[in-house]
This record gives C-alpha cells, structure tokens and sequence, in this order.
C-alpha cells in the first residue's frame, strides 16, 4: 500500500463512513425513543411522516434548519453561539477511537484488511474520557451565557452533576484497563476472547451504567434539563440548529458511552459466546451490543421517576466511588496473585 | 469569603408544572427556596359576581368552571345548597346517582393529580397510564351529559334525565378493570426509591398546622386527621354505604399519596355499592319549572375530591337567581399550605408539594 491509500484515503473513507453511521443512528435513536416508549405507554408515537413515522426525524431536521435563531438580547453573543459546537464536537470525535469490528476492507477499499476503528491510539479510553470533558463545558457555558435564569440553574446543575459523575466512570473503567492491561480499544476488547469483563467487573459494569446515565443527563438523571422544573434547563433560551445541536450531542453521547460499555464489559465485536456459529460480520455483533445498552435507556426513562439534584449527588459521592475503589482494590488483589 | 446572593426567580404562570396558571414568586439561595409568594388571579372571571346576574340553574353552569376537574362535585355542591334552602325531598333514585356519579368523579379527579404528579416528579408512564383510565369515566359522563368536562349534571330537586339504557355496563367494568390498573401505578410508584426519596420527609405539615391554616381534604388527612364530611356530616346517601375514610401519618408528600390511592379504592367500593344499590322510581322530585327560592342564607359544604368545598347562598326571595353567591374552593384554601411546606426545600421539592396539594387554578381564581 502507497503513502496516500494509508495516510489520506483510508481514514478519510473511514471517517465519512463513521460520521454518516452515526448520525444516521442519532437521528434514528430520536426516533426509536419515542417509539419505544410510545409503546411502552400505551400510544403510538409519531405516525403521520411517511409510513409509520420513519421520516420524523427528517421532518423535525428540516424544521429545525428553518426555525428562526432567537438570541437573548442580554445573551454573551459569542459563548452563546460557541457553546452548542463545543458540546457537539467532543461528542463526534469520541468516536474517533471507538472500534466497531475487528477488520474491515471498507467494500473492497483497501487491498488487505485494516482494523476497523479511525485511530488505533495507544490511549484510547483515555482520549475519549479526556475528550467528553470538555463536552461539559458546552453545557456549562450555554446555560451561563445565556444570561436567563433558569438555563443557569440547568448549567449549574450539569456542571456539578457531570463534574462528580465522571469520578466514579472513570474509576469503573480502571478495572477493564487493569485486566486488559492496556488503554487501546482495540486491546480491551481483544483481551476478552477468553471471558468477558462483565463476568469479573461486574461491580464495575453497573456502577458504569448508573454513571453513564448520569454522564449523558438521561431520566433518571435529568436534572440539567428536567422539564418539569427548570422549563428546559440549560437550553432553555436556545432555538432551531443550535438547539439541535445540544441534542444530537445528548444522543450521540449516548451511543458513545454505550460503546464504551460495549468496548470494556461486553466484548466490543465478539460474538456472544455460544451463538459464534452465527458467523455474523464483527460490525452486527458490535451493533447489536451497543442496542441492547440504547434500548436500556429508553426503558430507564420510561420506568423511573428523577432523582433530585442533591440526593443524585449524595449517591455519586458516597456510593458509587467507595465502590469503584473496593473494586479496583479487589481486581488489584487478584491480579497480583 | 464568597459573597452569597439570593436571587429571585419568577415560576409561571406559564411555567410546565404550575398545574395552570400560578406564579409563584421563587427566593432562592442555590437551589434552596428561602422564601416564596403564590400569585393568584391570572383565571379571575368573577364567577361569584356573575351568579348574581343569572337565575339558579343558568348559574349551574358556572359552577361547572370552578374546578373543572371535578366537575360534577361542583355541580353537587351548588344544588344541594339550593336544596337545602328550598327544603325539597329528592328521591332515592337519584340520590344514588348522584354518589355514584360524585365518587367517580373523585377518581377522575385523583387519576389525574396521579398523572401530572408522577409527571412533574418525572415518572411519565404513569401519567399516561392514569389518562387512559380517566378516559373510561370520561367516556361515562359523555354518555350521560354529553359533556365530558363541564357536564352540568345535576338539577334541582333530583337528575337531569333519567340513567342512560348501557350506562351500567360501562360501569361494571371500570369495576373489573380498574382494581387492576391501580395496582399498575402502584408497581411503577409505591416502592420505587427514587419515588420515596422524592417524597418522603417532603413538604411535612403537622396536623396541628394543617387544621389551622384550615386545609381539608387528602392534604388533611395525610396529616393523620380523620376529617372526612361525607362521614361527619353526612349528605346524600353516603351513610348507607360500607366505606372507610383514608388516613396516613406521615404529614408528608408520600402520606398523601397513599391517602390518595387509598381513596381511590374507597370511592370504587362505594361506586360498586350504589349500582348495586340502585333504586328504581322517580329520578326527580315535582319542582315548579321556574326556580323562585324563599328568602334566606344558607351554607352548605361537601367533600370535593380536593377538599371541602362550601357555598354559602343568600336569596332575596323575590328574584330567580342568587342575591349573592359565595365559593370556598378548597384548592384555595389548601393553598396556603403551599408556604410553610416549602421553606427550606429545593426547587425540584417545591414541583413536587404543588403537585400533592392538588390545586386547580379555576377554583382558586373563580
């Protein structure tokens, strides 16, 4: 292979193909929300937009698009207007280190197979912790600069609830990456051919879950933006793109941290054990997993009520970080053995 | 070393969980509510003045536009304030009816607190849940009325018509359905943590407070007070029935959610009484056409699904309408509770005791 097929033309086609996928699964997760919930309470959800519905999120992208841009007159013009691209960009370059198969040709792209995943960096989790960090701020910052008040209520919220949460995620994770022994995505994944870290995490595995919720500002965890209480929360004042923008950088939070599940607990593109005679392609394995995870946030939010803001950070920081640490305690223990 | 500031935060009228249009002025520090003012007003429509103006039954209709949740106690209400200055014996048959109507009405009116209580709290399926239901009873005053809302149900002396050919039916098997649902809600609520970590302990009201600032109803009694009219002053025929009156301990918005579904249940036992129970005959006593009462004051309350609803009527005795109309809308009075539940607590609190205090702005404004 030449200079230009490895170091432009590959990643580039890689990068269209994870871009397009993703926010084709975004804007269907719109969708898939409310149908699944729909069903779950006893309606039918969006029906009128082509056959059953399946071009509403079409339809509301293009409402969207035209919507005027309201700004605040007393808004700080420029953090508003940065805010929504700070939340959106972390959000989409995450997916920079997820890999979502174990090779691929790209359909007859490459000449051999090359690991399919953007960038096979050394310290992928790391980058991707270190990167929906900074998601924060665009959820601090809009809520601030929109200079209302109950945006900044939500933004206060947000900051605290996702400053405190991403302790106790990221310690979940330290037990993955001990046994792995190893920051690669690719590694993680591929030091569970033998057994799965959900089996020996599984301390780890839940917390996570209950952390990623609350990383991505889900029901139960809602606060930044519970409806009922804060109108909006942070985007309160936001209207048509950048208001959409908020929003595909909560779905495609989403997807993000449900990779990462995938990835660290339940074998990233492996099969499930047992149905491996299936012979399906690595990227269905990876999908299906990463479904099972999206399908559970739905069922979360149609299930529960919201917590409130400082019982949510009562259990982060006296539950679920004491049991992080008990937790890498006892995998350091038995990894020394 | 950092300097604290309280700031004013403005909730409503248009705000997603003031159940209409209440504005409560917020003082928060942080997220701590340290002082908080009920707007009202925002729905004045001067019922009271206008029920001067009309004759008795067109001033039925106002009564309608209270609490248009509950409708039909509003209705029940009125006429049996004009009854009891007119001294008219309505028979049994309606009687009936009439508590069969009323307690089906309760439900309505408790599935929907139910539903946007759970929904401000953030628990959406049961508001769902709890409208498919209240669509059955909906459905029944339909078929009765015609109205599903603002029914006008009653008139003076007795019913309007005379039980609908089906109407049975339709209750039975809200019956057979119902106790089912209800466990439903209480699966999604009653042991769920974060519902009791929402609730208990929250917007606490001693009994001794309670009966002071005069609240009534499911907010009383939450409080451990066995205050019910329907049992100490008995009106219709509720005495006949085999019934309980609802009461919790806890002073707390859990206590008066389980008052609430407890009351659901008694108000179905009672449901299923009064069409066993049902007597046959006149569905309205011989009135006059033109409604004249003699000259007098009058005072009359019942229970309302939110609480104790009064009207204190005074007649001329020359003309065909009220001298004077007066409401004492248990949503109003309750709402004074509003303050003294809410100091100290967060904002996410203050959502959750407008919900349990079960307020509807028509009534409070009138």
């Amino acid at each position: 292979m030449d200079f230009t097929t490895t170091y432009v033309l590959l990643p580039t086609a890689k990068i269209i193909a994870v871009f397009i996928v993703v926010l084709l699964t975004v804007l269907f997760l719109t969708y898939a929300e409310r149908k699944v919930i729909a069903f779950m309470q006893v309606r039918l959800g969006p029906m009128r937009v082509g056959p059953w519905g399946l071009l509403q999120p079409i339809a509301d992208g293009i409402k969207l698009f035209l919507k005027e841009d309201i700004i605040p007159l007393k808004a700080d013009r420029f953090v508003y207007w940065i805010a929504p691209t700070i939340s959106i960009v972390p959000a989409l370059l995450s997916f920079l280190v997820v890999p979502w198969g174990s090779e691929t040709t790209l359909f007859g792209l490459a000449k051999q197979p090359v690991p399919a995943v953007i960038s096979d960096l050394n310290i992928g989790l790391l980058y991707i912790l270190a990167i929906s960090s900074i998601g924060i701020y665009g959820i601090l910052l809009g809520g601030w600069a929109s200079n209302s008040k109950y945006p900044l209520l939500g933004g206060l919220r947000s900051a605290a609830q996702m400053v405190s949460y991403e302790v106790p995620l990221t310690l979940a994770l330290v037990g993955p990456v001990m046994m792995a022994n190893t920051l690669s995505t690719r590694g993680i994944v591929e030091a569970q051919k033998g057994m799965w870290f959900v089996v020996p995490q599984i301390l780890a595995f839940l917390v996570y879950i209950a952390c990623a919720v609350a990383e991505t500002n889900r029901a139960p965890y809602d606060l930044p933006e519970a409806e009922t209480e804060l109108v909006a929360g942070f985007h309160t004042e936001y209207s048509g793109m950048k208001f959409a923008f908020f929003y595909l950088a909560e779905y495609a939070n989403m997807i993000v941290v449900s990779s990462i599940a995938t990835i660290c607990f339940l074998g990233g593109w492996l099969p499930v054990p047992g149905l491996s005679f299936l012979h399906l392609p690595s990227f269905v394995w990876f999908a299906l997993k990463v479904g099972v995870f999206l399908f559970g946030y739905l069922w979360i939010r149609a299930t529960y009520p919201r917590y409130r803001y400082d019982q949510l950070m009562a259990i982060g920081w006296k539950f679920f970080i004491p049991v992080t640490l008990i937790n890498i305690f006892i995998t350091a223990f038995f990894l020394l053995k | 070393m950092f300097k604290r500031e309280i700031v004013e935060l403005n909730m409503g009228p248009q705000h997603p969980s003031t159940h209409g249009v209440l504005r409560l002025k917020l003082k928060l520090d942080g997220e701590t509510v340290v002082d908080l003012e009920p707007e009202i007003g925002y729905l004045h429509r001067g019922v009271e003045k206008l029920a001067e103006n009309f004759n008795y039954l067109q001033a039925l209709n106002l009564t309608d536009r209270l609490d248009y949740i509950a409708a039909v106690s509003n209705n029940l209400g009125y006429i049996e304030t004009l009854e009891k200055l007119g001294g008219v014996e309505v028979p049994k048959k309606a009687q009936y009816f009439r508590v069969l109507l009323t307690e089906l009405n309760r439900i309505a009116s408790h599935l929907l607190w139910l539903a946007t209580h759970a929904l401000d709290i953030g628990a959406m399926t049961v508001f769902l849940y709890a409208f498919r239901e209240r669509e059955m009873i909906l459905d029944m005053f339909e078929m009765y009325t015609g109205g599903r809302l603002l029914t006008t149900t009653f008139r003076y002396g007795g019913l309007k018509e005379d039980i609908p050919e089906g109407f049975d039916k339709k209750v039975k098997e809200f019956i057979k359905i119902f106790p089912s649902r209800m466990e439903d809600y209480e699966d999604l609520l009653t042991e769920n943590r974060i519902w009791k970590k929402r609730t208990v302990g929250v917007g606490v009201i001693s009994a001794e407070d309670a009966i002071n600032l005069g609240l009534s109803g499911p907010v009383l009694r939450g409080s451990g007070v066995p205050y019910d009219i329907r049992k100490v002053e008995p009106y219709e025929v509720y005495d006949e029935f085999d019934w309980e009156i609802a009461v919790e301990n806890g002073c707390d918005t859990y206590a008066r959610y389980k008052v609430r579904m407890k009351e659901m249940r008694q108000s179905l036992r009672i449901v299923e009484q009064a069409l066993e129970g049902m007597p046959e005959g006149e569905f309205r006593a011989k009135v006059p056409k033109t409604l004249k009462l003699p000259k007098g004051e009058v005072y009359h309350s019942i229970e309302a699904p939110k609480g104790e609803l009064g009207y204190y009527l005074i007649s001329d005795g020359k003309g065909t309408g009220p001298y004077r109309l007066k409401v004492r809308g248990p949503s109003f009075v309750n709402l004074q509770g509003l303050k003294p539940m809410c100091k100290g607590h967060m904002v996410a609190d203050v959502v959750a005791i407008i919900g349990t205090l079960d307020v509807v702005l028509g009534e409070i404004d009138r």
